[in-house]
């Protein structure tokens, strides 16, 4: 009993997933990328739900889409269209990882070591540069046009 | 010579509910490891303090630890590089605590165990000769041969954090370490463990067992490039034995080999 509560403890738990030391990006990136996946799951239900009101009739379908035409769920919107935008891209990335690019090969190791992460690095920060930019672009179309 | 403060995750089972931090401050000189010190206090300071390390030259992989919030070797880590005056040691993270800085690492052990790390040759019978290998073969895995089972690759990876049972950098870079020896036909016996949700796949390149790695494993190219061939296909020669020696005669005087002990 005593060595299962132990062992529950030092488990580090969701909480590891956010903060476990100073490691770096790319292991940032792989929470963000959970977390904005949950995001858009939990939009595409409640979106099926929302819509799906309309089988009720008109007068209830007009009063849902009132409900939600207000500030907060547009920016709860824009948020899912950011997650969206990010979830793409980086796993575009992760898509071309896993199938062994831009990570080199493996080779003798001297001091100091490189890592495969190191060496797919410009492409995290490829990938963040086009994020940016689609992100501006989608903010202006969101909100001023 | 600098006064350093050292913070010390404390904790007895058999005392403690709790864990929690002690301090220690002394002077400590160029050149001292994270190891060395903790031989100090133990001599000097609390006997009581228990940690593991053995080889105090980073090739055992007993002395992992938590130190200033990243998965290190305490003899491969000198004090004064780390730049701090206040030196924060801990347990590693997602192994059950035994006791102060001593974890269990038996699921790393087990995991290990799982991926058959063993050359598994083609047929039953013992080799008669030995296998030749090229150069250019052996760069294919030799980088991941260097693995210690110190542990630190499962305490630094987010995956691990949240499934017990994910295999886990260090087992499946054995399992690739195995897969691309040319002497070890294996491939499909480890297939069965590996090509599945809680191996292989469960891995989404968060990067930090590579980084943390203080032999230069890199198990994330590992098992990147473990996925890449579990899609496409692996394609490997197969050793072959050493021709048997014709026409060499002995020099006189030099004794016969003795007979095979193993059969
Ligand atoms: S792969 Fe590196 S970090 Fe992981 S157990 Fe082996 S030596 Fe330690
Ligand atoms: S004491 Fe052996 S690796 Fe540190």
């Amino acid at each position: 009993m005593r060595e299962t509560l132990i062992k529950q403890r030092y488990r580090l738990g969701t909480k590891g997933w956010f903060y476990a030391g100073r490691y770096g990006i790319e292991r940032y990136l792989y929470i963000f990328h959970r977390i904005s996946g949950l995001g858009i799951i939990l939009y595409l239900s409640l979106h099926i739900i929302l819509t799906s009101t309309r089988i009720f009739g008109q007068g209830i379908w007009v009063a849902s889409m009132e409900m939600v035409d207000k500030p907060i769920f547009k920016f709860g919107e824009y948020l899912v269209v950011a997650a969206f935008i990010y979830h793409a891209l980086n796993g575009l990335r992760l898509f071309f990882i896993e199938l062994s690019f831009f990570i080199g090969k493996p080779s003798r190791q001297d001091y100091p070591y490189t890592t495969s992460v190191k060496r797919q690095r410009p492409f995290v920060y490829l990938t963040m540069i086009a994020l940016l930019c689609l992100l501006v672009i989608m903010s202006v179309d969101f909100y001023f046009i | 010579m600098p006064l350093l403060t050292f913070k010390i995750q404390r904790f007895d089972p058999e005392k403690d509910k709790e864990p929690y931090m002690q301090e220690f401050t002394f002077e400590v000189e160029k050149g001292l490891t994270i190891l060395d010190c903790l031989n100090y206090i133990k001599e000097n300071l609390d006997a009581t303090l228990s940690y593991r390390a053995s080889c105090r030259m980073g090739i055992c992989g007993s002395c992992a630890m938590l130190i200033n919030d990243y998965p290190r070797l305490a003899c491969e880590t000198q004090v004064l590089v780390l730049g701090k005056t206040l030196i924060e040691i801990k347990p590693l993270p997602n192994y059950p605590l035994v006791k102060d800085l001593i974890v269990d690492l038996t699921p790393l052990f087990a995991k290990h165990r799982a991926v058959k790390p063993y050359v598994i040759h083609p047929d039953e019978r013992q080799p008669e000769k030995e296998f030749i290998q090229t150069n250019q073969e052996q760069t294919k895995y030799l980088q991941f041969a260097y693995c210690l089972k110190c542990g630190i690759c499962l305490a630094a990876c987010p995956t691990v954090a949240t499934a017990d049972n994910f295999l886990g950098p260090q087992a499946l870079a054995q399992a690739y370490r195995y897969n691309s020896d040319t002497r070890d036909n294996g491939l499909k016996d480890r297939e069965k463990i590996i090509d599945s949700s809680y191996g292989l796949w469960r891995c989404h390149m968060a990067g930090a067992c590579a980084e943390a790695c203080p032999k230069g494993v890199d198990p994330a190219l590992a098992i990147q490039l473990m996925k890449k061939e579990t899609i496409l296909g692996k394609k490997k020669n197969i050793a072959p034995l050493a021709l048997p020696l014709v026409g060499v005669e002995p020099r006189p005087g030099i004794p016969k080999a003795p007979e095979r002990t193993v059969k």
